[in-house]
Formats: structure tokens, sequence, C-alpha cells
């Protein structure tokens, strides 16, 4: 005779009355129904269900997490839940670094529409790509960043992967160096918030190198150079592509040759953030030229590209990383490492974000309908700028606000204190992170004059 | 050695990967300069382009050697490139129609064409632990339409690789370490899915492997699964196939999963499921989720890894969970909030277009009742194929005991053949398969079935499949 726990039967009574079970299936139960079910255990005996876990016994009677404590919240994401649950009607969410139009609501870039029309149109299936992702998605997004023109790119010595959008790229990237001997990063002070725990998991050191100057509100760039100097030779040093993040300072194009100058006297690893290409000045050639200039100058540089901006495809993780190596041989071991540490991380990239990207970028037509939506939005941005400071000024503020029109991307590095954000927060309903960095794309011109009034106040009109 | 391989194929090729690796990391360490003690070659006032080899921020790179391929995505791309008209992918664990090619689920296009027309749609970032109303459902779908959820700590992952890496990356981090010991043990069974070693051994712990096939009886090894999880260290981690253990098709019977559990509670061990296959096994996702429920029940705190890859045909799309049973919300939330600071300086945010998709079916009765209609017709081909497959051998003329694989349960057909046999039937045959004789039976139709039975006789005929 059987005697199968009371939740064992009810069990198989669901199956069966879920309709015609399978052979495989009944099989099975035929084989329960047959054989007596041990009764030795160490257990007492099961109540149903899950309200009983709570109470059912494991051996020392507490959940291996009971011990637990709540992690920290996110600093930036963190901030979308707060923003979130706040019941004022006029509250502000310039955290996030996501795109908004005029009324405030997320937009879709309307090619992205379009493409992804097409793509279910076309009935694709949804078979893994490759370790490395879709193969044309990477010649694009290679071709986006490098230029067709690029040498290093026609000699085939750039190897490149598919990635989880920036964070996915950087953690690989990171992995890799460790893997092969570094011991440290340096990232500029101050850069996005999750650089350092990417990298940190990543089993690197990080360091950092000065950046901006808070009091000019301008790039600190003779501490730069000395920290670049300063610098053990082949450190991999992290540089922001464009529209650095938090502070929107990037660095003028003879800057940038004398930071490439000092990098090859080192011997320094550059490694590229570009999160806003096409974003920064509204030219995705321009927002690139830091780039390929390195790769001009000789360096062996790395690349992480996100797709979550200029394209607006956030929730899509689309991105890739490319390595400049000396030859295409090269290029090809480089390549089969970074699938190393790929595989055992998610095995393979997500297709639907990537299929968008490659039905736009393959087509000069869409392309160009791309490139005209993503300077719209940098335009927007800009404008608000312009309105923001223009508020600011009328309201009477004793302090200068020109770097909120000289700072470039997507952030404005406001100069604010954890104190004023804090107040922006508690008194004015405007969520910014605590750094003082406001999402331009935020503001909307229903907003800019509460949000200036709002600035005016906590910070005394001084 | 070559017993061990023999035995072990799975096991070895991921040894093999991994030896191939970490002598790279030796030859890369002695080279990589920590400290500029010499002046660096390329030193000089001149701005023009110097020769990129000569830096030695890239000497790291020139010391960078092939890593090993994919044991099972790599041999996929030799089946891509082979010319062989006759070629055979029974690889990859993905399925296929009866005329071999990819199926997208009609419940999947339906949802995927009802996206498009939701004018809410947008492509926003996903929370860090994903799209919660998903996840719900996901959780319900694994753990039961009654489940209470308040207790379970559940994120979005990147489909089942992803869930295993960050549920290791946890249980690496806060289960207490046995005595003596330097990281946190995991036993997974042996063999098991080629990955699994891979993920565990980055999350830091220490893998081992507890028997679980009896390759001279092409059965479960039940005493050997007893013997070993009860000579682990109190409080390890027991990796076990939620349903359709992969690659052996061998699951326990319900009254060895319930010993098995019995066994672990008194050991204090954590459970730690890998689900890929709800729906597949037997075609009946209720049904196939006995094992994990059961173990709920009986009041195992335990982990999952959940995919939709196969069950919902969204392989590319990287969709699924890692989940946690608490004993209180509290819990709960502690629990939640570490997952996540694990997964935002992995990749930030789950992608969500599968996710999208799983839960526009689950929140719609009608795409729901679909859904298991198109996952109860792709367990019935791929039992078809299975049953075809042992039927065609004994046409033929084989002589072997084929019964393992008529009771096998899942995707695929665990043969026993050796991986000499399985390098003749890729290199004269053009059969693509993984050289643990695993045979993904989705890649199995009308047209290729006797082609593939032939082949298996002619490389076993006299030969033994049991070892």
């Amino acid at each position: 005779m059987t005697i199968l726990r009371p939740a064992t039967q009810a069990l198989l009574r669901r199956t069966a009355n879920r309709g015609v079970l399978t052979a495989a299936a009944s099989t099975v139960r035929s084989r329960a129904r047959s054989v007596v079910v041990s009764t030795t255990s160490t257990l007492t005996p099961s109540r149903r269900g899950f309200a009983d876990a709570a109470a059912a016994t494991t051996v020392g009677n507490t959940s291996p997490w009971a011990h637990f404590k709540m992690a920290p919240p996110d600093p930036i994401i963190g901030l979308n839940e707060a923003y979130n649950s706040d019941d004022f009607p006029d509250k502000v969410n310039v955290g996030v670094g996501a795109y908004r139009c005029d009324q405030g609501m997320p937009f879709v870039l309307p090619v992205v529409m379009e493409a992804e029309k097409a793509i279910i149109a076309e009935e694709m299936d949804h078979e893994y790509s490759g370790i490395a992702g879709c193969p044309d998605f990477v010649n694009l997004a290679l071709k986006f960043v490098y230029g067709d023109d690029c040498a290093a790119l026609q000699e085939g010595r750039i190897a490149g992967v598919q990635t989880l959008s920036g964070t996915g790229g950087l953690r690989v990237f990171g992995e890799t160096l460790a893997t092969f001997g570094h011991k440290h990063i340096y990232v500029p002070d101050p850069t996005w918030g999750n650089h350092i725990p990417i990298f940190k998991n990543a089993g690197l050191e990080v360091r950092k190198y000065r950046y901006y100057d808070n009091d000019s509100c301008s790039l600190d760039f003779s501490n730069l150079i000395d920290d670049m100097r300063a610098m053990p030779e082949g450190s991999c040093i992290l540089l922001h592509a464009c529209a650095h993040n938090p502070t929107g300072m990037d660095p003028t194009v003879d800057q940038w040759k004398e930071i490439s100058n000092v990098a090859m006297e080192k011997n320094l690893l550059p490694f590229f953030d570009s999160a806003y290409q096409g974003f920064a000045s509204g030219d995705a050639r321009k927002d690139a030229a830091a780039v390929r200039m390195f790769v001009e100058d000789g360096h062996n540089i790395a690349v992480v590209q996100s797709f979550s901006k200029n394209f607006g495809l956030y929730g899509q993780r689309i991105g890739a990383l490319s390595v400049v190596a000396a030859d295409p041989e090269e290029a090809k071991r480089v390549l089969s490492q970074l699938k190393v540490h790929i595989r055992p991380s998610y095995s393979n990239p997500p297709r639907h974000g990537a299929r968008i990207v490659t039905k736009i970028l393959s087509d000069p037509e869409k392309t160009n309908d791309f490139v005209h939506q993503c300077m719209g939005m940098a335009k927007r941005i800009d404008g608000m700028r312009y309105e923001l400071r223009q508020a600011l000024e009328d309201l009477g503020s004793g302090r200068s606000w020109d770097h909120v029109t000289s700072q470039i991307g997507m952030f404005a590095y406001s100069g604010l204190t954890k104190d004023q954000v804090v107040a922006l927060r508690e008194k004015h309903h405007i969520y910014c992170t605590l750094d003082g960095r406001i999402s331009m794309a935020g503001v909307t011109s229903n907003n800019v004059e509460y949000i200036a009034r709002a600035i005016h106040d906590v910070t005394g009109g001084k | 050695m070559f017993t061990f391989a023999r035995a072990n194929p799975v096991a070895f090729l991921a040894l093999l990967s991994l030896a191939a690796s970490s002598s790279s990391l030796t030859t890369a360490l002695a080279v990589m300069p920590e400290s500029s003690s010499s002046p660096p070659a390329s030193a000089s006032a001149s701005r023009a382009t110097l020769p990129s080899s000569s830096s030695s921020s890239s000497r790291y790179l020139r010391d960078v050697p092939e890593g090993p391929p994919d044991p099972i995505l790599g041999i996929n791309e030799s089946y891509k490139s082979c010319a062989d008209p006759r070629k055979v992918n029974v690889c990859v664990g993905a399925y296929r129609d009866a005329r071999g090619r990819p199926w997208v689920l009609p419940a999947v296009r339906d949802a995927e064409r009802r996206l498009l027309d939701d004018p809410a749609t947008n492509k926003e970032y996903a929370p860090i632990a994903g799209d919660p109303t998903f996840v719900d459902l996901a959780l319900k779908f694994a753990y039961g339409a009654d489940a209470d959820v308040s207790v379970i700590a559940g994120m979005q992952a990147l489909s089942g690789t992803g869930a295993c890496r960050v549920g290791g990356h946890f249980l690496s981090r806060f289960v207490p370490r046995p005595a003596g010991r330097a990281k946190v043990p995991i036993y997974v069974p042996d063999p098991t899915w080629g990955n699994h070693v891979a993920i565990f051994e980055e999350c830091g712990m220490d893998v081992r492997r507890y028997r679980y096939y009896d390759a001279g009886t092409n059965r479960l090894n039940y005493a050997g699964i007893v013997e070993d999880l009860t000579n682990a260290p109190d409080g390890s981690v027991i990796l076990l196939h939620a349903c359709a253990h992969n690659p052996t098709g061998c699951d326990p019977t319900f009254e060895q999963w319930d010993a098995i559990s019995e066994l672990i509670a008194s050991k204090g061990h954590v459970a730690f499921f890998d689900s890929a296959y709800q729906g597949f096994a037997s075609g009946d996702a209720e049904a196939d989720a006995f094992a994990l429920r059961h173990f709920v029940s009986r009041g195992h705190n335990v982990v999952l890894a959940q995919s939709f890859a196969k069950n919902f045909g969204l392989y590319g799309e990287r969709t699924g969970t890692i989940s946690v049973v608490c004993s209180n919300p509290e819990e709960r939330s502690a629990v939640l909030s570490q997952l996540k600071l694990i997964a935002r300086p992995m990749y930030s945010s789950p992608p969500v277009h599968g996710s999208n998709i799983v839960r526009t079916v689950l929140t719609d009765k009608g795409l729901t009742g679909e859904y298991y209609n198109n996952c109860r017709e792709m367990a019935a081909r791929i039992r078809a194929m299975r049953e075809r497959l042992v039927d065609v051998l004994l046409e033929v003329g084989s002589s072997h005991d084929w019964s393992h694989v008529t009771e096998q349960i899942g995707m695929f057909a665990y043969t026993g053949m050796s991986s000499e046999m399985c390098d003749v039937l890729t290199s004269e045959y053009s059969i693509f398969l993984t050289r643990d004789g695993r045979i993904s039976l989705a890649g199995l139709n009308d047209d290729n079935i006797e082609y593939v039975a032939r082949a298996i006789h002619a490389v076993t005929d006299g030969k033994s499949i049991t070892s």
C-alpha cells in the first residue's frame, strides 16, 4: 500500500485534473503507487503549504539566511524607488540618467519602434546567439565608435563582443584584466558610482586619479596629468569617452592629446567607457573623437559602448566591448579570452535589442533617422540647460551657473552640497543623487522654473 | 585518466578547459609587469604613431593564449561550418520542429504582437531585481499558484546561467564554511551540465561531485547519491536538477526524492535546484515541479535557478529567475537586497524583452492555455523521437539493451556511447553530439532518424555501451 504525503497526493490529483497526462508522467505516477514510502524521517511530518515552511523544522531550526542584514539601497537606482513612493503631485525625478521628452515621459525613438515592428513582422526566432553575441551587431557597433575608415578595424585587429550594456562590458573586461595579472584600475574622481563595485567584484583594486576641481567647477587638468605620471607603468586607466558622468566636463582636444601622450609615455592601458555617443554633442562622430584619436596614436585601447541612452534601449541591455590588438591573430586570442568570462556569467547576450540596432545601423536611411532623433534628444537637453541657468540668474542667484551650460551630456553637476540635495528632496520633492548630479533629461519646460526656485531656496540664493 | 574520461566525459572536458585556462594564467603572470622597473621601450618625445606591439600596456595581450572552445557551443560551431549534406545537429539542447527548424511557440508570437500594440510599452530600465510582475508569475509557475511569495526572495536573472551565477555568489558569500574549509563546498551531480562547474568556480566555491549515474547499468546510482551526500560535510550546498537531468535524463522517483530530501535536511545541507525543463520533461508543468515543491513543503529553504529558455523557447532572450525561500518577509527583504548587490555590478538590470513576453503570456488565461498546449506539443514530439530512435535501433539489428534511453526523461538521450564512438559519429557520419554520448532528441526527425540510428548501430555494434 502506498503511503504518500498529503502534498504529493494533492499534487497528483491536480496533475490528473489538468487533462491528458503524458506517458512519462503516468509512468511516474504508477511507479509511485506501487512502492511504499520510507517512514524513517528526521523531520516532523509535513503540513501542507508555504505557511508551514516557516514553522517546519530544518536542522538547527533556523533558515540559513536568518542572520542577514539589509544591504544598503543603490545610490542611484534606490533613488528611483524613493521617488516612486513619494505622493507629492509636483515631484521631480532628476536622478537616473534616462531621457524624458518635454512631457516628462519616457521616449522610444520612432526609428526604434519601426525597427521593432519590422523584426516582429519578419517572425524571427529567439535562438541563442553565440557567446560573443550577434556578429552583425558587433561589426556595426564597432564601426559606430571607431569609424568606417578606421585602419585597425579594416585590418581585423579589433576583438569585439556584444555585452550587457555598459555594466556588462565593464565587468567582463575587468575580470579579463584581473585574470591576466592586473591588480588595479584607475578611475576618475568622481566617476559613475557603479564603476567602483563593478571593478572590485571583478577582482581589481580601484584607485582614483584627480579629475574635477569642485571650487572652479572645471577640469582639474594639471593634477590629472600629475596623477597619470605617478601611475605604475602598464596600469589600466578608465576614461569617459565623452560627456563625463557625473561632471559633464570633458577635456578639450588639446587636453586629450596631452592625455594620450602621457599614456604613451607610461604605457598605460586606456579603457574608454562610451555611454553617450551621439547624445553628448548631438554628433556621433564628434563624440567619438577621443576614442579615434587614441587608436590613431597607436594605443591598444579597450572600449565599452552602451546603447542605452543614445538608442533609448535601456532595458534591453545592449552594448559592446572591444579591444584593439596588434594583429588579427592576437585579436582572435583576446576574443577567446573574453568569451571565457562571458560563458560562466550569462552564456550569451540578449538578442532583441541587438536586432533593433542592427536593423537601424545596417540601413543608411534608418541610420539617418537615428542620427536626427538622437540629436533631437541632445538638443532638448541643451535647451533645458540654458533655461535652467537663465531661471537661476533671473532669480538673482549670487553664484555663477555657467557650468550648467558649459557641461556636456545628460547631467549637470550642480555643485550642491549633500545637505542641499537632501533639502531639495525633503522640502521640494526633487530627487537627484547626493553628489548634486542633476539629470537634465528629467528637466522639462513644465518643471524648470520649479526646479530653479527650489535650487535657489536650498542654496539661500548665494 | 582515460577510464575517468570515459566514465565522466563531461567532467573531463570541463577539467580540460580549466587546466588550459589556468596554465595560461601562469604564463601571463610570469610576464606581467607590476612596477616600472625598466624604462618603457617606447618612451620618446616623438608623437608619431608608434607600432602598437612595442607598448608594454599591450604586452599582456601578446601573451594571451587562445582560450579553450566551449565544449557544447564549440561543437555547434563545428556543425555550422561542416559541408557534409548528411550532417545532423544533435548537440545543443534547443528544440527543433519536425522539419529541423527552430520553433517559436505560437503563444510567444501572439504575446510579441500584443507587446507591439501596447502603447504603454517602452524600453525603460527594469529595476535591478527585474520586472516584479514577471518575477511573481515566474515564482508561481515554479512553486505553485498557491505559493506564498511573501517569503520568497525572487529576482529576474539572465536565464539559467545568470541565475546559477548569482545564486552561486550569494551562497558563496553567506553560507557558513564548514570547519577548516576555505570555500563553501557545492556538490554537483556527476555528470552535470558542463557550464555548472565553471560558473560555481567563478563564484569562488569548492566544486565537488556526488555520484549520480551508474554507467555500468545506465541507470541512476541512487546508493552513490545517498553515500556521497552523507559523506559531504554538514551544511554543504547540493545542486539538484529539478527534472529531466541534463545530460542523463535520469530522475529520481518520488520516493527517492523524498528520501534525498530527508537526508539533505538531516545534514543541514542547502538544496539548490536548477530548473531548466519545467513543462518539457513530462509535458506537464505541474508534474515537473514535484521535486522542488516537495522540498519546500518539507521545510527546506531552497534556492532555485529557473530558466525559460527551453520551455518558452526564449533561448536568446536570456529570461529566468533566481529565488531563495525564506522563513519570513523580513528575511526575504534582506536576502533580496543582497541578491541585488550581486546583480548591480554585474549587469545593473536584466533585459526586458523575454520577461515582457512571459509576463504577457502568463497574465492572460487564453495565452496561458495556448502556452501549455505548445509545451505539451514539444514534449510529445521529443518523446516520439525517443521511442522511434530505440525502435529503429532494434530494427536495424542492434543487440544492445536500449531501455535506458526509453526510460530517460527530457530533451536528451544519454546513450552510453564512449567519447571515441562519438568522435567516429562526428568524423565519419557528420553527426554532431557532445562527447559524453548525449543526443539532443529535438534534432531528430523523420528525415534523419534512420540515418542516425544506423550510424549509432554501426559505431556501437559489438562494443559496450556500459562501463
